[in-house]
């Protein structure tokens, strides 16, 4: 009743019907981004140059790693709203494990190890946390995550006191700064994190249960998937990807402030999904989709700054693109 | 109203050469639909012919790519459903398209809400929503969520909230696929209502024979095209099969049910037993015994507990009281998967519920419940997959472009030809299948039905539940009859008729009761 289904076709042409809102929806975001790149070459001073796409590049990995996340859990038919705390938590964790404020280290590489895999796992296990109460006790996803949402930060805040922790240790900054090749090391991070997920999404067992669950949870329950299972498992994914990205954020900043990683990021990360081509709704997703989304609006950012925009009015704008992308979404549904 | 003097009312609806192409692949070639006034209507025509396609061009949900239509003498154009609701045409899709999660009344009352002092005003519309079921003898708790009933109360539902709609023109797209006889019954009547009324009906079914009770004219289609329009009673029942098949009549003669010969000896010792299962008020106690080999057949009225004791025993609902036995062992499934590993397959009634996934391919959805099957250390195997998923296709007679089509795309009858195949294609050692011929053509159910009869031959256990009972009868080679979540009575094949399994469903005990075991 709700999803009509229409064909915009021309009704002249009867044998070559087009079908407008369903090419939109398809190559709507590489349109986007092409048209995005055309305009800054016409009209932005100093845009074709390698320190741009460092620029863009290394701001924008962060988004989409937590966008692959964030990806999984809208797959199945969830959302995740935590993330910019969780990126938080790991963020305010790590430098107190390898700067030996939690326990004395002695190696600065075993400080440094012990920091990334703890902070990273406990952000893994708060996502854990946020899918037990969706598969457990059937909380709407958007208020189980809203709970991290709120206490997240609160939590991270209390664990530093609400001090910045600055910190200048290379052994760990690497993950922000490091550029083996001439590449950033987080892009590589990322492609990896990319890769491994569109890859696990079309051809495993995990990716097509994922799928199957968002896309209707009830026959999936009935032909025998651990429907449960596969929800804690996207929700502890989004965790890592989170504590990952919050590693990444503090090493660049060489700084931690709980009260700024992570900040804003869940909307950015839930709008790259959706600009991508993800259903909202589950059962229908794209990780190179979210990758394309993320660097649509990290775009739209870039040129409205490099254009004199001040930041508030492209708040308005990415809030009309997502807009927009939903809109299409819906059109072309049914 | 009164009949004109030529015995003919004028025209309501007039649909001419209407053409539609889903991605260059035509559905409708060139479909033709005469309806006149207070006139009901079959539209029939194998899996695939286009009905539903026919219809969804009418009310907007589809766009025409070319094509006339004419209602009530003036070209009718409508882009949407809810506007050719507003224009007087009121229809029942084939998928009921209400809001689960939502009570009774307001699914009913949905688009036409009452408000006092611009509030809504929930009692006077849960009184019109008991009013409009109480002319289907259907007493519910209009408050309680629609989810929460089983398909044909939901079904009746969506039934009554189109009649509701004061409308020229009433659409039914298969509205008895999951109806059983009392239902139909019910239904019929109030069609008949709708007739004196100077109401239209446009009635798609796959079930010919009641085709003869309501419907003054058909109009026959077969791959998009308008083959035939006649009067129903100028028309015999396998002229009406060989137009759907295109065949001669000749060709299709002994077509129709066809389990094939029973061979008895091949039944061996009992595999399944349930003893004195009961959960909440819809099943409460119920024993039988399911052997190797053998088709059992469930009958009972609606709410007797069919559908409710199959979801126990495959794992889907727990039960609060009994016993069950699986190979000889203790069996007590805690979720569908344990009844799946111990080799058990379920066909659900509730295609669309809980049934396809609708965003998924046909190939992702006939392997959903074989997906350890066709992985390898959590690999999916993309050739295993395809070569299963090509055999059913053939098998089964799936209508798509192709296995990488959605399966939303695909026409009601060939949906439940995907979900009969994710079933089958897990080879299992016991099957329930709750309504498997629901929306099937006749010419593809007698297919399915031999087929069931086969792998019952090679030593699978069948549990079926239809509304037919026909096809319980014809089928099974052992009927438990249930009446409000009890097993009253046990029938053997032999000895079987409609009118015994009639009596045992209304009064507990058939006329010469043989209650065995
Ligand atoms: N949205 C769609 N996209 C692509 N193909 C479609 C779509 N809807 C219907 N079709 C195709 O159009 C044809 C006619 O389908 P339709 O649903 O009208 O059949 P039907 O006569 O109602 O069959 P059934 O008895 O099984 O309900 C089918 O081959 C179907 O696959
Ligand atoms: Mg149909």
């Amino acid at each position: 009743m709700t999803e009509l289904p229409r064909s915009y076709a021309d009704r002249d042409a009867v044998a070559r019907t087009f079908d407008l809102f369903g090419f939109l929806s398809r190559y709507g975001t590489v349109i986007a981004l092409v048209l995005l790149v055309a305009f800054n070459l016409a009209f932005t001073r100093n845009f074709a140059t390698m320190q741009t796409l460092n620029v863009n590049l290394t701001q924008v990995c962060t988004i989409v790693i937590v966008a692959v996340g964030m990806t999984l859990v809208i797959a199945t038919g969830g959302i995740d709203l935590s993330v910019g705390s969780l990126m938080a938590i790991s963020g305010a964790l790590a430098p107190m494990i390898f700067m030996g404020k939690i326990l004395p280290i002695g190696s600065i590489y075993l400080g440094v190890a012990a920091a990334m895999i703890v902070s990273v796992l406990v952000a893994g296990l708060l996502g854990l946390f946020n899918g037990w109460l969706v598969a457990r006790f059937r909380v709407q996803p958007i208020v189980a995550t809203l709970v991290l949402f709120i206490a997240g930060r609160g939590i991270a805040q209390v664990m530093t006191n609400g001090n910045l922790q600055t910190f200048r240790v290379p052994e760990f900054q690497w993950i922000g700064l490091a550029r083996p090749l001439d590449i950033p090391a987080q892009v590589i991070i990322m492609a990896v994190i990319v890769a491994a997920a569109a890859w696990a999404l079309k051809k495993t067992l995990f990716g097509r249960c994922i799928l199957a669950v968002g896309g209707n949870e009830k026959a999936s329950e009935l032909a025998g998937i651990a429907v449960s299972k596969i929800k804690l498992a996207v929700y502890g994914i989004s965790g890592l990807c989170a504590g990952l990205a919050g590693l990444i954020v503090i090493a660049i900043n060489s700084s931690s402030d709980a009260n700024l990683v992570g900040l804003g990021m869940e909307l950015d990360a839930i709008a790259a999904v959706a600009v991508g081509g993800t259903l909202l709704s589950g059962g229908k997703a794209t990780i190179i989709g979210s990758l394309l989304g993320a660097l649509t609006i990290q775009l739209v950012r870039y040129t409205l700054l490099a254009n004199g925009v001040p930041d508030a009015a492209a708040l308005v704008v990415k809030a009309g693109i997502i807009a927009l992308a939903v809109w299409l979404q819906q059109q072309h549904r049914g | 109203m009164t009949r004109p003097p030529d015995g003919l009312f004028p025209l309501l609806l007039e649909m001419r050469d209407i053409q539609k192409r889903f991605a260059g692949i035509p559905a409708l070639a060139d479909a033709s639909l005469s309806v006149r006034s207070g006139e009901v209507h079959a539209l029939i025509g194998q899996n695939g012919a286009g009905k539903s396609t026919l219809i969804k061009v009418l009310t907007g949900y589809h766009r025409k790519d070319a094509g006339q239509v004419l209602f009530e003498g003036e070209p009718f154009e409508v882009h949407s459903p809810h506007q050719a609701q507003v224009n007087g045409i009121s229809t029942i899709y084939q998928e009921i398209n209400l809001v689960p999660l939502r009570s009774v009344t307001e699914n009913i009352c949905l688009g036409r809400e009452q408000r006092r002092y611009g509030l809504l005003d929930w009692n006077a519309m849960h009184a019109e929503a008991e009013r409009l079921l109480s002319r289907f003898a259907i007493g519910i708790d209009v408050r309680r969520p629609l989810g929460e009933f089983n398909t044909a109360t939901q079904q009746m539902v969506a039934i009554a909230r189109a009649i509701g709609f004061s409308a020229r023109l009433v659409i039914m797209d298969e509205p008895t696929s999951s109806l059983d006889e009392r239902e139909v019954g019910v239904l019929f009547s109030v069609i008949h209502q709708l007739k004196a009324e100077g109401v239209s009906v446009i009635f798609v079914s796959h079930k010919l024979d009641e085709l003869y009770e309501v419907c003054d004219q058909v109009t026959i289609m077969r791959d998009g095209r308008t083959v035939r329009s006649a009067a129903m009673k100028e028309i015999g029942k396998l002229e009406l099969v060989a137009a759907m098949l295109g065949r001669d009549v000749a060709a299709v003669e002994g077509h129709a049910t066809a389990f094939g010969e029973r061979d008895r000896s091949r039944i061996g010792d009992v595999m399944f037993s349930a003893r004195g299962l009961g959960a909440g008020q819809a099943v409460r106690n119920v024993s039988f015994d399911l052997r190797r080999g053998e088709i059992a057949g469930f009958a009972g009225l609606l709410g007797a507990g069919r559908t409710e004791t199959a979801r126990l025993v495959f794992g889907a609902d727990r039960p609060s009281a009994g016993q069950m036995t699986m190979e000889g062992a203790a069996y007590h499934p805690d979720r569908p998967a344990d009844a799946i590993a111990a080799g058990m397959g379920f066909c659900t009634e509730d295609r669309k519920g809980e049934g396809i996934v609708p965003e998924m391919t046909v190939a992702e959805n006939l392997t959903l419940a074989l997906l350890p099957k066709i992985s390898r250390n959590g690999v999916l195997d993309d050739s295993r997959q395809r070569e299963i998923v090509e055999r059913f296709i053939r098998e089964l007679g799936i209508k798509c472009s192709g296995p990488n089509q959605k399966v939303r795309e695909l026409s009601g009858g060939n949906q439940q030809k995907v979900l009969l195949a994710r079933w089958l294609a897990m080879n299992p050692k016991l099957l329930i299948l709750d309504e498997p011929t629901r929306g099937i053509d006749v010419g593809a159910k007698g297919e399915i039905q031999r087929l069931i009869r086969r792998l019952a031959d090679q030593g699978l256990g069948v549990l079926m539940i239809s509304s037919e009972l026909e096809e319980v009868i014809e089928g099974a080679d052992r009927i438990f009859v249930l009446r409000d979540g009890v097993s009253v009575t046990e029938l053997e094949a032999e000895a079987a008729n409609e009118e015994k399994v009639l009596t045992a469903m209304a009064h507990g005990t058939s006329a010469s009761s043989e209650v065995t075991t």
